[in-house]
């Protein structure tokens, strides 16, 4: 599919424009609608096409910034806020000018931000707070202004209502100019600034004591997602072009830790989006285009959510299963090696000593250790178990591990020696051969915990 | 109409505030929308207590899902937020555009309300409910609710400002988050006709945020939050015909002028207060032979 639009985005520049309709064929199949998508036989298919393609790579791109910078209902509430920018500007100038209309919404957000911003400074009031009254009472404005006019019944008027979900169908020459400086403009941002952006994003403080215009990059950014969100509403609509700008970053941030990674993907995702939204609306002939694209997206956050390789709900799920797993089976090893300790280190440990150290019923233990002897850590023999020399020295090092950290919280946190025991338990699992190590070192390689019980030796079967 | 909306939502949109879940209260009243569409479709007509019920479950699923979204995953809670809010809006619209023969909603109501459509003589527009039967409905909600302030003051009291204390003395305080979705939704979807779901928005949290402005008990703040709502509808309205506009739009404008109003004379935080403090101090410190830059 992404290859076939991308041939097609070739093709769609070479191609000249005349005006027609589309959706109009509302009674033809389902199939046939598929064929003029793809075949990109309607003109105006094209300039929507390629519109959402642009939009979905421009916020795709800011968007992944406003992800990361936790900025995300600022975009709800520029999206919202250049509503009566966009109305106002047509009060006054009485024609449905791109330029003019533009101009009106960089003018709206940016009061808008400087509206939130004076809000959270000078009244106690909370960010969410200021953001919440500010863009409704923008929105207000600019629906107050929308319904004035509609009372008015200027025969210019149709179509600013398409303001507010979108219709990517309308989109002109003059909306494609714009949006294409809008996605120009971002790509030139990101790869310019890389470098800023990225530290100034992660580490403001650090970005600010070397020197970077942490403050004028902000500014720059809204700037330009102001921007961006002014060329798109056309296509998506005020109210749904935040998420055009969330959703793809957010999908981005599911699948990976790397910034030009996260760009990628964002403005790949953003693209899709556009591309499929615009094709969904089309096939429903008369839906906005501006929600098609939302559900699109939000179609490619679900499944990242689900299946992303390491930050999925799956990958989790499947992590946190295994690592139970594991869990479970150290510390049937140290059971086995405690009762060992109990009887003078004798290696036969009947099952029942050991159910009754484990609290569990004897059935259950007999199914908890069959895990361990596929791994071959010990040998159950009737009622007896003894460990391997693998299953022994894995044992010795979960102990170990315990009674180093029990050691370390009493000699060296100063806490009660009746109170580390839970502590232990928990870290004895985690610790790292390289940490162990250093708690060695710095205990003075000891050979009793706290309880008195001694400290197995390293290597020592 | 406008003022049992209002009011309703202005002593609600406290508890948005205080607890600092203002823009809860936006994802909520755009998710509901899929809500009232799906009721609508399963049990084919717009009885009042399918609606109220499809509202809430979408209300309280939205919550749960921006809770389950950012809990589950390295997503922060706004980033979840505006997805939750804008993919269930969008479902929604979706829905009611496939609909659109079949259903007398339409997006533009949604979205904006047309409070003057409620009164007698235009009512078969509106959601197709019969006459006086929204007033009803937003009677019945208020007094819910404010019954429910009245029962839960306590709780809701000491889970907002202090959910240590709730926990230690045992109060649920996550019941109480859900409830105050439930009224939330419930509210929402009652006001949606008048309003729509952007400026309820604005209903919720203008009131409450004026309020704690010029307030500073519990009790005071929701007194005040529907003085603040009672004002805004009465300067709403003749905003409304002054301009020949939407009537809930004019009402949130009347509101925010309000709440500017507030900003500048609080008693506390306005802008005059804080300036003669300043001037205080600095004279203060002079007469003790202090320079404050």
């Amino acid at each position: 599919m992404r290859t076939t639009l991308a041939a097609g985005l070739v093709l769609l520049a070479a191609l000249p424009a005349r005006a027609a309709q589309i959706g109009d064929l509302s009674e033809s199949s389902i199939w046939q609608q598929l064929l003029r998508f793809l075949s990109f036989s309607d003109p105006s298919l094209r300039y929507a096409l390629l519109g959402s393609l642009l939009l979905g790579v421009s916020c795709g791109l800011l968007g992944s910034y406003i992800v990361l910078r936790r900025l995300s209902l600022m975009g709800d509430t520029l999206g919202h806020s250049v509503l009566p920018g966009v109305v106002i500007a047509f009060m006054l100038t009485g024609q449905k000018d791109v330029f003019v209309l533009l101009v009106g919404a960089a003018v709206a957000g940016g009061l808008a931000s400087l509206s939130v911003w004076a809000v959270t400074r000078f009244t106690p009031l909370r960010e969410d707070a200021a953001m919440g009254i500010v863009l409704s009472t923008f929105f207000a404005v600019g629906i107050a202004g929308l319904t004035a006019l509609q009372k008015w019944g200027s025969a210019n008027q149709s179509g600013l209502d398409k303001f507010l979900f979108g219709q990517a169908a309308a989109l002109g020459r003059e909306d494609l100019v714009a949006l294409a400086i809008a996605a120009a403009a971002s790509v030139m941002f990101v790869v310019l600034l890389y470098k800023e952006l990225l530290v100034s994003s992660f580490d403001p403080i650090f970005a600010r004591t070397a020197g970077m215009p942490v403050d004028s990059l902000h500014l720059a950014l809204m700037g330009l997602v102001t921007f961006a969100i002014v060329a798109a509403i056309q296509a998506v609509g005020v109210i749904l072009v935040s998420a055009m700008l969330i959703i793809p970053a957010a999908t981005a941030h599911l699948l990976t830790d790397r910034m030009h990674t996260f760009l990628w993907i964002s403005a790949l995702v953003g693209a899709g989006s556009g591309a499929l939204g615009t094709f969904f609306s089309f096939l429903g002939s008369s839906l906005p285009t501006g929600p098609c694209m939302v559900l699109a997206a939000t179609t490619f956050f679900s499944v990242a959510w689900l299946g992303a390789p390491r930050h999925g709900w799956i990958a989790r799920r499947l992590q946190h299963r295994r690592r139970q797993a594991r869990v479970a089976q150290e510390n049937m090893l140290k059971a086995v090696y405690q009762v060992m300790e109990s009887q003078g280190m004798e290696p036969a440990v009947s099952l029942d000593a050991l159910a009754l150290r484990r609290h569990r019923s004897s059935p259950e233990v007999r199914a908890q250790l069959a895990g361990l002897e596929r791994r071959g850590l010990c040998q159950v023999d009737g009622d007896l178990l003894e460990l391997t020399p693998a299953g022994r020295r894995e044992a010795e090092r979960i102990v170990r591990n315990h009674r180093l950290w029990e050691l370390f919280l009493t000699n060296q946190a100063d806490i009660a020696p009746d109170h580390v025991h839970r502590d232990a338990e928990e870290i004895e699992h985690f610790l790292s051969p390289g940490l162990v190590a250093r708690l060695e070192e710095a205990l003075g390689h000891p050979t009793a915990d706290p309880h008195g019980s001694p400290i197995p030796a390293r290597g020592d079967s | 109409m406008g003022m049992l909306v209002s009011v309703t939502c202005g002593v609600l949109g406290c508890f948005l505030v205080v607890r600092r879940m203002a823009l809860l209260g936006d994802a909520v009243s755009h998710a509901v929308l899929p809500g009232l569409v799906l009721a609508f479709v399963f049990s084919g007509s717009y009885g009042a207590l399918a609606m109220g019920i499809g509202a809430v479950a979408a209300g309280l699923l939205s919550t749960v899902l921006i809770e389950g979204i950012h809990r589950n995953s390295r997503i922060k809670q706004d980033a979840s937020l505006g997805i939750v809010l804008t993919a269930l809006f969008s479902l929604g619209v979706v829905l009611i555009n496939l609909l659109a023969g079949k259903a007398h909603l339409d997006q533009e109501c949604v979205l904006y309300g047309e409070i003057a459509f409620v009164p007698l003589q235009a009512a078969v527009d509106v959601l197709g409910l019969a006459v006086p039967e929204p007033v009803v409905h937003m009677a019945v909600v208020m007094l819910l609710i404010m019954l429910g302030i009245v029962l839960f003051y306590k709780e809701l009291l000491i889970t907002s400002f202090d959910p240590q204390l709730a926990d230690s003395l045992g109060i649920r305080s996550s019941r109480i988050h859900y409830g105050l979705m439930a009224a939330l939704s419930l509210t929402v979807v009652s006001s949606f006709e008048s309003v729509g779901a952007i400026l309820v928005v604005a209903m919720l949290i203008v009131p409450g945020a004026t309020a704690f402005l010029l307030a500073s008990r519990l009790h005071w703040m929701l007194a005040l939050a529907a003085v603040h709502g009672f004002l805004s509808t009465a300067t709403g309205l003749v905003l409304a015909v002054q301009w020949d506009c939407s009537i809930a739009a004019a009402m949130v404008i009347a509101g925010a002028g309000l709440f500017l109003l507030a900003v500048i004379f609080s008693p506390r935080f306005g802008l005059f207060s804080r300036a003669f403090r300043r001037r205080q101090l600095r004279n203060h410190a002079a007469r003790e032979g202090l320079h404050v830059a």
